[in-house]
């Protein structure tokens, strides 16, 4: 794997992942009600974090960085899978009792 | 290359400022909850890009954000209704709750 080929590999993977977290900030800023923002903000920014990690990983000397990169991103997708459903119950509660 | 990874830093710090801008106008609060996950996310993803432009330190405080961004929003959850949202275990026993079995 030439130098020039991972860092173009990361070029364009972090240029992507940084497409995808602007989608979802935009998304957050844009939609209408509360759980199509969160639908959005979930799933657009954890894509984005993945592509960076991804980036990332090209960059990575040994293969510990690329194992806690891994780990990051997994953690990072539980932690958003299961805040996005408790936020959206929470919202659920207030609206109903509003 | 790091010219360009600085940039990306900077795109990812832009959309931090739109979650800071949901934070500010979130009606409900919700939203703002939703604003600080998506600064977790983000602060994630600046720490990797630094992790990459320096020595690696910084991943280790990328997995430590990592983790922690959930608690702040289980925190909220737990604010917003004391027994934990719905939370089978603990709210009231309803007509849906089956936990006993007689119903």
């Amino acid at each position: 794997m030439p130098e020039g080929l991972a860092d173009i590999a990361t070029i364009v993977l972090t240029g992507i992942g940084l497409v995808f977290f602007l989608a979802g900030t935009v998304g957050l800023i844009r939609f209408p009600d509360v759980f199509s923002r969160l639908h959005a903000l979930t799933k657009a920014d954890n894509l984005g974090l993945g592509f960076i990690v991804l980036g990332a990983g090209f960059q990575a000397d040994d293969w510990t960085q690329l194992a806690k990169l891994g780990l990051i991103w997994a953690l990072a997708l539980l932690a958003a899978g299961t805040v996005a459903q408790l936020v959206a119950r929470a919202a659920l509660r207030q609206e109903g009792r509003e | 290359m790091t010219f360009w990874l600085h940039l990306i830093i900077l795109g990812l710090l832009g959309s931090l400022a739109g979650a800071l801008w949901r934070v500010w106008v979130g009606p409900a609060q919700a939203d703002r909850m939703m604003a600080a996950q998506l600064i977790g996310t983000t602060g994630i993803g600046v720490l990797v890009l630094l992790a990459v432009l320096q020595d690696w330190a910084a991943l280790t405080v990328a997995l430590a954000l990592a983790l922690l961004a959930a608690m702040a929003a289980i925190g909220f959850v737990k604010a917003a209704s004391s027994d934990g949202a719905g939370d089978p275990e603990e709210c009231a026993p309803g007509p849906t709750d089956a936990r006993d079995g007689q119903r």
